[in-house]
């Protein structure tokens, strides 16, 4: 870890007593009072789950919060000891990529897709500077150099869209450092990005912080980039940061409850102790699935895109087989193969010993009900309009249940994923993000399949429920002994559910087998390298304690 | 780029096909006798017979296509059966007052409109949006002529500033065309405003929630860059399809603004040549405002290419 520079003079943050609601008619406290104070080229983490108030914190110092939904009501924000609430909107625009500047967390929406990423750079000089547009590109060049972006002068034409999505994070880092600003607000960003980039992108940060005398004020759910990046962390919950310190002393000593309970969530990386195997019964076997993709044109050449190349998995009844591998490895298609959601172009795929990559639709639809699917984002996989109950008893309906058949067996498992029996007449709205992934886990179940597919199931949980769910999902394959295909990026993850582990890159799996031996002692080079970019590694965070003879604590001395 | 061009506008040619097809088969298709139709009921043996091999009824119907077809491509679209002049004449010299009444009204609609629907969607929820909401809802609302009346008796009876009707050549100056272009050009605009001020308030109100607008403010840029450069550039592909619609149903829909202003046009030729049941003639508007049509709509397709690189494939 990088001693923080102390510096005698004003701190170049400080917000004190920030109070935010929200406008309108009935304010709600959305920042209780929080304080911070971020010291010339010092990381300060801002670590909570979602609502905490981490970004709203970030907005307000930016003075980017949406007039119409929330207001400061009281405190200050000094940046350099200027207080932001009280400064004049003309004023904010000046001090904003001159003196502060923000990085977001999904650098494809937060670069203008119809403009160059070079001239989207050159904004800032233009707002900002009367450098001649000659001196401008020059400018930027350098920067984009500075950022280690390859091919300066093609990127430097290129839109957001032609992009890759480290690429794209370096040129909003570029954007937002190229005039030197005292302070970088960074929301997230890296959450959505692969391990890997993630490395690259937190390592860049370091790299030019020290080299600029950035301070930079980080924001993330994630301990384990904590872990990796911060010099203090500051904890926040339902608006009030709850506990404050250096990162040694939060990661092993914290003090307050809240913030244990967010350590002992996150899941190791440590595989799981090995079950025994219940049942020989293969009741999903993928025999050498290929999947291509292929663009017709008149007047190009065949374009092809081969998804996945000679896939072959097999999962016994009971079991949990977890795909893993970065985004574009082909985990989804496969997945969505597996369930004829997509037609694989060739290869075999049974279910229960019978052949279903050939079947027409009507011979299809009894094997839909043995596969269930469960998505990433329970926001958007619940239809808004229909009660939990309809949602729940469409399926079995549409199979042949009766109608109070089917609300009984609903009213069943809601009460067995914990939720009570009366949700079943609510819309799902009125539940919160994991109470809406309770009801996908049911209304998979109501199906009776025999094998569940948990595409990215708990990426967007906050990790406190995402270890309910987890938790969950294993009490219900217990009791229903139904076989689970868990898609998912994070290792941590794949390690605390999973029996068996096929590591996918470039369409292909390149290594297969229990998960203990997958995750411990891997062979290939790519699931090393995988292993080594998860934030964190060298925590045992739930022991509040680093692992032991491994690297230490929050740097990158690779 | 050149790829998407090319595809867009071969893909122009079936619909043109198809249309022409259509028009063919209108006259042909009509039960009874055709020439009986065109002729009315106080028709002579010879007049219908002289309609007849006028228009080649007497030969077999695939012969009369191919004729007719080619003719088309030769540029011929037949002769008027009321003044015997030929269709493309009567279509060219209509045609300089319905073009440049609808050009103008589509300046008049984007430079009112496109401003109005951005100052709401930039300040939403205040009067500014609420006014120019309701404004819309007036627009709507009021039919095109009774518009045409009140503006006519207002700037042109009462205060006395503009001509009453007529159609003055923008060869004979821009001001004089203006003179009496502005008060048809409004009254057709009314619409087109209510809706693309709508339009683009909607499409501008979901852009301005997208990330890249905040990062935009969070460069320190000034608020017309934001909304314009940033947000307005992305908003545009939904308000040009829009734009390019109601262009193409402009050159149509002229009917009722002609007469109203009584402007020689496309649209009083029409309402003529439906009146007097001249065949050649409907069919020769036909063929030539679905060629506008599709001209319109194949811009708007290319002009998506230049609006947005990702559609460039």
């Amino acid at each position: 870890m990088s001693e923080p520079i102390v510096e005698q003079s004003v701190p170049v943050l400080r917000i004190e007593d920030l109070t935010v609601e929200t406008s309108g008619a009935r304010p709600a406290p959305i920042l209780n009072g929080i304080s911070l104070e971020i010291g010339g080229g010092e990381t300060v983490c801002l670590v909570g789950e979602s609502g905490s108030g981490k970004s709203v914190t970030s907005l307000a110092t930016m003075g980017l919060l949406p007039k119409s939904a929330l207001a400061v009501c009281q405190g200050h924000v000094l940046l350099e000891g200027e207080d932001l609430l009280r400064a004049s909107a003309a004023r904010l625009k000046e001090l904003r990529a001159t003196r502060m500047s923000m990085i977001f967390q999904e650098p494809m929406t937060a670069l203008n897709p119809v403009l160059t990423v070079g001239y989207q750079i050159e904004e800032v000089l233009q707002a900002h500077s009367n450098l001649s547009s000659l001196e401008q590109r020059q400018l930027v060049m350098e920067m984009m150099e500075h950022v280690h972006l390859p091919d300066v002068k093609r990127i430097h034409g290129s839109y957001p869209h032609q992009l890759s999505g480290g690429q794209r994070q370096r040129i909003m880092i570029a954007m937002a450092l190229i005039l030197r600003p005292k302070l970088l607000i960074a929301d997230e960003p890296t959450t959505a990005l692969d391990v890997t980039t993630q490395r690259q992108i937190l390592k860049l940060i370091r790299e030019l912080q020290s080299e600029l005398g950035t301070s930079v004020l980080f924001i993330t759910h994630d301990m384990g980039v904590v872990a990796d990046i911060a010099d203090r962390v500051c904890v926040m919950h339902n608006g009030r940061i709850v506990e404050e310190g250096s990162t040694n002393a939060i990661l092993r000593t914290p003090r307050q409850d809240y913030t244990r309970d967010l350590l002992t969530a996150v899941p190791a990386l440590t595989p799981r102790e090995p079950r025994n195997e219940t049942s020989r019964e293969a009741i999903l076997e993928i025999v050498d699935l290929v999947k291509i993709y292929s663009t017709k044109s008149l007047f190009k050449p065949r374009r092809e895109t081969v998804a996945a190349e000679k896939v072959n998995l097999m999962l016994r009844r009971g079991r949990t087989l977890g795909i893993v591998g970065e985004s574009g490895s082909g985990k989804s298609t496969v997945a969505r193969c597996a369930m004829r959601l997509i037609e694989p172009t060739s290869g075999s795929i049974r279910v229960g010993g019978q052949e279903i990559s050939n079947l027409s639709r009507s011979a299809l639809h009894p094997y839909r009900k043995r596969i269930q699917m469960i998505f990433q984002d329970p926001n958007r996989s619940l239809n808004p309009r229909l009660t939990v109950g309809e949602s729940i008893t469409e399926g079995p309906v549409n199979y042949g249940l009766s109608k109070s058949d089917a609300i009984a067996k609903a009213k069943e498992l809601l009460e067995l994923v914990g939720l009570p029996a009366d949700a079943i007449d609510r819309h799902p709205h009125q539940f919160s993000g994991g109470q809406r992934q309770r009801i996908a886990i049911a209304r998979a179940l109501a199906m009776e399949p025999d094998v569940l597919v948990a595409d990215e199931a708990v990426s967007a949980l906050d990790v406190s429920v995402q270890a309910q769910v987890l938790d969950l999902l294993d009490d219900l394959q217990e009791r229903f002994k139904v076989a689970i295909l868990f898609i998912t990026h994070d290792l941590r993850v794949a390690a605390q559910i999973c029996d068996d582990v096929a590591v996918m890159q470039n369409g292909r799996v390149i290594e297969y087998g229990p998960a203990e031996r997958v995750l411990q002692y891997p062979q290939q080079e790519y699931t090393r390298e995988l292993l080594d970019a998860a934030p964190g590694k060298g925590w045992d965070f739930p022991n509040f304690r680093p692992l032991p003879a491994n690297t230490p604590t929050g740097s990158f001395n690779q | 780029m050149f790829g998407y061009f090319l595809r867009r506008i071969l893909a122009a040619i079936p619909v043109m096909a198809v249309v022409a097809l259509f028009v063919f088969l209108l006259l042909r298709l009509t039960p009874g006798d055709p020439a009986a139709i065109i002729a009315g009921d106080m028709a002579t043996p010879e007049q219908l017979e002289r309609i007849r091999v006028t228009l080649g009824l007497h030969q077999p119907i695939h012969v009369q296509f191919i004729t007719w077809v080619q003719r088309l491509l030769s540029g011929d679209f037949g002769v008027s059966l009321l003044s015997n002049k030929p269709v493309t004449t009567l279509i060219s010299q209509r045609l300089e007052p319905t073009i440049s009444l609808a050009l103008l009204t589509i300046f008049l609609t984007i430079i009112i409109s496109v401003p109005m629907g951005v100052l709401a969607a930039w300040r939403h929820g205040s009067w500014i949006d609420n006014m120019v909401m309701s404004a819309s809802v007036l627009g709507f609302s009021i039919p095109v002529f009774v518009i045409g009346y009140i503006l006519i008796q207002i700037f042109a009876l009462n205060l006395g500033l503009l001509p009453v009707q007529g159609f003055t050549s923008i060869s004979k100056g821009v001001v004089p065309f203006l003179e009496r272009a502005i008060l048809p050009a409004l009254t057709l605009a009314s619409i087109y405003i209510a809706l693309i001020a709508r339009m683009t308030r909607a499409a501008m109100l979901d852009v301005l929630g997208e990330d890249y607008v905040r990062t935009a403010r969070a460069k320190g840029l000034d608020e017309k860059i934001v909304l314009f450069r940033h947000a307005l550039r992305n908003a545009a592909v939904p308000i040009l399809t829009v734009i390019g619609t109601g262009f193409a149903l402009m050159i149509s829909g002229v009917v009722v603004t002609e007469s109203v202003f009584n402007i020689p046009g496309l649209g009083r030729l029409t309402v003529d040549a439906i009146l007097a049941r001249d065949y050649p003639v409907i069919q020769g508007l036909i063929l030539f405002t679905s060629g506008i049509y599709v001209l319109i709509n194949l811009l708007i397709d290319l002009s998506y290419a230049f609006l947005d690189p990702r559609i460039r494939y």
